[in-house]
């Protein structure tokens, strides 16, 4: 404060006096203002508002609305109301609450799990409320109940709608669940519009569409004695009920994938390539999102939460996974659109590993005694590994990026659901920023999906939808329409596209769908298990991603590793290659092989997308219709 | 010269009286729920064991401290908004293991802090070129606010950013200007409202339009008043709030309760023990030694008013209801660490002063 100039100092001093003083005179009129309103209300006016007061009679009740329906694509029922009894009680009425509870636990069945988040709830809800310490009374209870209503203070036997979700856990993990209003959720939301509403979208859907689901609050105006108990009603304004919504995912499809995954921790996602529809959003193990509705009890979540299988965890969404060898196709596009302009030579001798020049350094090929001779379509069909890390060194790792950027791999797919995650996209420019360097090992390691590249099932899923969509990348819909359930007048969502691929020559997408088909119905494919009684054309890609990494001349043996550290499976795949209606991308965590763990259920929900059920035993498509399974 | 507690005794025994008078009056509103007022009453405790902490810090540090504390505030509002999606939407909040903390109360003191030390280092008046940098500083974390959203506290930052500009002497012409395009921005501020925020406004011109909805606040708000009189209903006999008319009567209303209860004296001794706490608070700023001390305590002086008055406002139908809480006596919310480590700043300033007067 000393080193500026006396004469500067006391410039500034009498500058910031003299806007103090205002700022003092502006304070002084504010108060003034106030108690010229106060007095007025509170002297002048008295009379006329302490008259309103005794004659207080009528009071606003708000009137909750239904909460809108969910149903699938044919609608079938995944989110519905159910009227159930309530047990409430108004603590603030209730002079003995100890008391109370012994003498309804005579009426009727009160756990202490009941109990306790009764007093949990009554501690977090401040306001003067009614607050559920049981419900789900059956008819006899509510009866036993309602007799002895007029004899216990404080205590209200009440029929509300409650959230049901009739299919247990099927996509839940797609449709989230609505449970108790917490005091974060009221910071964030108008408290007037859920006057009278208990219930908020926590997860998933019920979240994202909160908007349209919720509904208008109704209102009415009840005239009261001056207890403030209600006497009659003297006006209503009808609550709007909620809006439906029509999701893409077919219920059927969604249990035959969570069947097909069942006893294993992994997802599956399904989605149509033209529009970005999704059939299927499977995350397993499942829960059941209805215990959630009115407070889980803590023993139950404590068990969810401890579960090793983590089953809370949404692994379609936020599971982020190396992507194996199922990065090959992508990259064998890059190939093909890339063609003289990288210094390559296809046709790989493949011995089942590989050096960088001036290294000893091995990279093994899956495949200990090498592949031999391969051409890009053998590379893929056999999934080489020399071959494309030879492929990774002439691409170099910066168009690798940004191709795999194409597809939508490091980035928010877009979907429908809050706090999706993007996986992880490496380049050089990316290490750097974490002050590392970029060595040519990564680029290597990075040409077969491993390092630190991370990918989700949803973003596996879209960017073979892509593929499948010859490049057009559409953004994925779990909703495909909201109904008003009154006037039934509907709203459908139009497709959205995401990003496009950009291709040089379109022919090299039909290289590449050989090269993919090749995998399932080629002989020597790594998929060739799921190929030979297929109906339909189906184009795939195997992968697998390693959990833990083996040392140098070490060898992964399945058998010998404890399942936690097990490969991941992987298997993305397409079908009918001819017109694809079905992009599927599978994730096993800890399956092993994705030929083995992942491509069955890939080929179970094509089935039943395309067939309605399990194919028929049928001699191998390949060997009828004769096709021609090369590429290029 | 030998340690001593740096605590300026007028102001603490009034914030003091303050919470005891918020305690008495949210037992009330509550419909004497124990476990609110004890949960308030634990804040306040919090709350005064951090304003005789701040006090304690001398003003040259926080004076250092202010890029950096600034700085902080603006990475973590980034962190709320981009990786911290913590507590299912809810996207305020940041969550360290058990404890869960706001970045936008930071920068309540964060903005002001940082700008009356980047105007201080300029000299007062500030060159406009110093304006505009001053305006980008407060606009940033409003902004980041704004985005969460959280439009109230946004507003409160843009405001204490505003007073230090203004009490740096920035020109009437410059403000002159500033009023007439906000006056000219208003019908476009008023397309990007909510239906319900529209509402609000409509209703402070006539209540009685929509008695059922937004005006129903006001409404009954003014009838707890009114119908307080001059000596009240006394304590603990509120109908407005204990029969439910009164919405939000612990948080937002409290001082409809407040007045319903105890009446026109009592109204007169809270506005007194307000206006106190505010002058004291702008005295302070006018004994500063140094202009960063100076902008900092004006500013926080002027905040706690401007947050007293607007609610205070809303309470007695002359301003919309903006969700405001009352410093001090509103339930819930993480705002009363904020306000107490704001008077502990106030503190250090005052008891940390050179002896030395020019």
């Amino acid at each position: 404060m000393l080193n500026i100039p006396l004469k500067d100092y006391l410039r500034e001093t009498r500058i910031f006096n003299t806007r103090l003083g205002w700022a003092g005179i502006g304070v002084v009129l504010l108060v003034l203002v106030l108690l010229v309103r106060i007095v007025w209300l509170q002297v002048i006016e008295h009379r006329h508002y302490a008259t309103l007061s005794q004659a207080n009679r009528v009071k606003p009740i708000p009137v909750p609305p239904a909460r809108g329906l969910i149903f699938d694509r044919n609608g079938v029922v995944l989110a519905q109301n159910f009227p159930v009894y309530t047990l409430e009680i108004v603590p603030e009425q209730v002079k003995d609450m100890d008391a109370l509870i012994a003498e309804l636990r005579e009426l009727v069945r009160i756990t202490d799990g009941d109990e306790k988040s009764f007093k949990k709830l009554v501690r977090e809800r401040p306001r003067f409320e009614n607050i559920p310490l049981r419900s789900h009374l059956n008819e006899d209870e509510a009866a036993r109940i309602a007799v002895r209503l007029p004899l216990l203070q404080g205590v209200e036997l009440r029929a509300r709608l409650q959230r049901h979700y009739p299919l247990g856990g099927l996509a839940v993990h797609a449709l989230g669940y609505v449970g108790r209003i917490s005091e974060q959720d009221l910071e964030r939301i108008d408290r007037t519009a859920y006057r009278g509403l208990q219930h908020i979208g926590k997860l998933g859907l019920e979240y994202a569409y909160e908007g349209l689901l919720v509904g208008r609050v109704g209102v009415e105006r009840v005239e009261t004695n001056a207890h403030g108990r209600s006497l009659r009603t003297l006006e209503r304004v009808a609550p709007v009920a909620g809006r439906n919504l029509y999701l893409n995912i077919d219920a059927k499809v969604q249990a035959v994938a969570e069947q097909a995954l069942a006893g294993r921790r992994g997802a599956v996602v399904a989605i149509e390539p033209a529009t970005g529809a999704v059939l299927a959003f499977v995350s397993t193990p499942t829960f059941d999102g209805n215990a959630f509705v009115n407070g889980i009890d803590p023993a139950s979540y404590r068990a969810l939460l401890d579960d090793p299988d983590k089953p809370l965890i949404n692994r379609a969404l936020h599971g982020q996974y190396a992507p194996g060898s199922t990065v090959k196709v992508f990259y064998g596009l890059a190939d093909l659109e890339a063609g003289s302009s990288i210094d390559m030579n296809r046709n790989v001798y493949c011995t089942g590993s590989f050096s960088l020049p001036g290294s000893s350094h091995q990279f093994r090929d899956w495949k200990r005694e090498g592949h031999g001779h391969v051409t890009r379509h053998e590379a893929i069909v056999q999934s080489c590994d020399v071959y494309f890390y030879r492929l990774a060194i002439a691409l170099g790792p910066d168009h690798m990026a940004d191709f795999l950027a194409f597809f939508g791999f490091g980035q928010e797919t877009g979907i429908d659901l809050p706090e999706e995650k993007s996986g992880l996209l490496p380049s050089p420019a990316w290490k750097r920023k974490r002050g590392q360097p970029w060595y040519p090992g990564d680029t290597v390691v990075a040409g077969i999906g491993q390092g630190p590249i991370l990918v989700t099932p949803l973003q596996l899923a879209v960017a073979t939808a892509t593929i499948a969509n010859r490049g057009l990348r559409a953004k994925p819909m779990l909703v495909r329409a909201h109904e008003d359930p009154i006037t039934k007048e509907r709203v459908e969502l139009t497709p959205h596209v995401a990003g496009r691929v950009p291709v040089r020559n379109p022919r090299n997408w039909d290289a590449l769908f050989a090269d993919m088909m090749a995998v399932v119905h080629g002989e020597r494919g790594t998929a060739r298990g799921i190929g030979r009684n297929a109906p339909y054309h189906i184009a795939g890609k195997t992968g697998t991603a390693q959990v833990r990494g083996i040392a140098q001349g070490a060898r992964y043996d399945e058998k010998n590793t404890p399942e936690r550290f097990r490969d991941h499976a992987l298997f993305i795949a397409f079908a009918p290659v001819e017109s694809p209606q079905i992009a599927v991308a599978v994730v096993v965590e800890n399956g092993g092989s994705g030929s083995a763990a992942a491509a069955p259920i890939a080929r179970r929900v094509m089935d039943e997308v395309l067939l309605g059920g399990p194919a028929p035993a049928r001699p191998p498509l390949a060997a009828r219709a004769g096709t021609p399974l090369t590429g290029e | 010269m030998a340690p001593r507690l740096h605590l300026d005794k007028p102001l603490f025994y009034a914030l003091v009286l303050l919470a005891a008078l918020s305690l008495a009056i949210l037992y009330s509103a509550s419909a004497k729920n124990e476990a609110v007022t004890l949960a308030h009453f634990v804040r306040l405790a919090l709350g005064f064991a951090v304003l005789i902490g701040v006090a304690q810090v001398r003003p040259e540090l926080l004076e250092r401290s202010a890029p950096w504390v600034f700085g902080i505030g603006v990475v973590l509002l980034l962190a709320v908004l981009g990786i911290g999606v913590i507590s299912k939407g809810a996207q305020r909040w940041l969550g360290f293991g058990p404890l869960r903390f706001q970045p936008s109360e930071l920068m309540k003191i964060g903005a002001p802090l940082m700008l009356a030390w980047y105007l201080a280092r300029g000299g007062l008046p500030p060159s406009p070129l110093r304006v505009a940098g001053a305006l980008g500083l407060v606009l940033l974390p409003a902004a980041l606010i704004a985005e969460q959203p959280d439009l109230g506290t946004a507003l409160l930052v843009a405001a204490s950013g505003m007073f230090v500009l203004f009490l740096a002497g920035l020109s009437t012409r410059f403000m002159g200007i500033a009023l007439l395009g906000a006056i000219a921005a208003a019908p476009v501020l008023w397309h990007y409202l909510h239906d319900y925020q529209r509402n609000r406004i409509l209703t402070l011109l006539d209540p009685t339009a929509d008695p059922l909805g937004s005006g129903y606040h006001t409404i009954q708000s003014i009838i707890a008043l009114g119908s307080g009189g001059i000596y009240g209903k006394g304590w603990l006999n509120s109908t407005q709030a204990h029969l439910e008319y009164l919405p939000e009567s612990s948080t937002d209303f409290i001082f409809a309760v407040f007045g319903e209860e105890f009446g026109l004296i009592g109204v007169l001794l809270a506005v007194a023990l307000y206006g106190f706490i505010t002058a004291r608070a702008m005295l302070i700023a006018f004994y500063a030694q140094d202009t960063f001390s100076r902008l900092l305590a004006g500013s926080i002086a002027l905040s706690f008013f401007l947050q007293f008055f607007v609610n205070i406002g809303m309470v007695v139908g002359i301003l919309p209801v903006v969700g405001v809480p009352l410093p001090m006596m509103s339930y819930g919310g993480s705002s009363i660490l904020t306000l107490l480590a704001g008077f502990g700043i106030l503190m250090s300033i005052q008891t940390h002063r050179k002896i030395v007067e020019f």
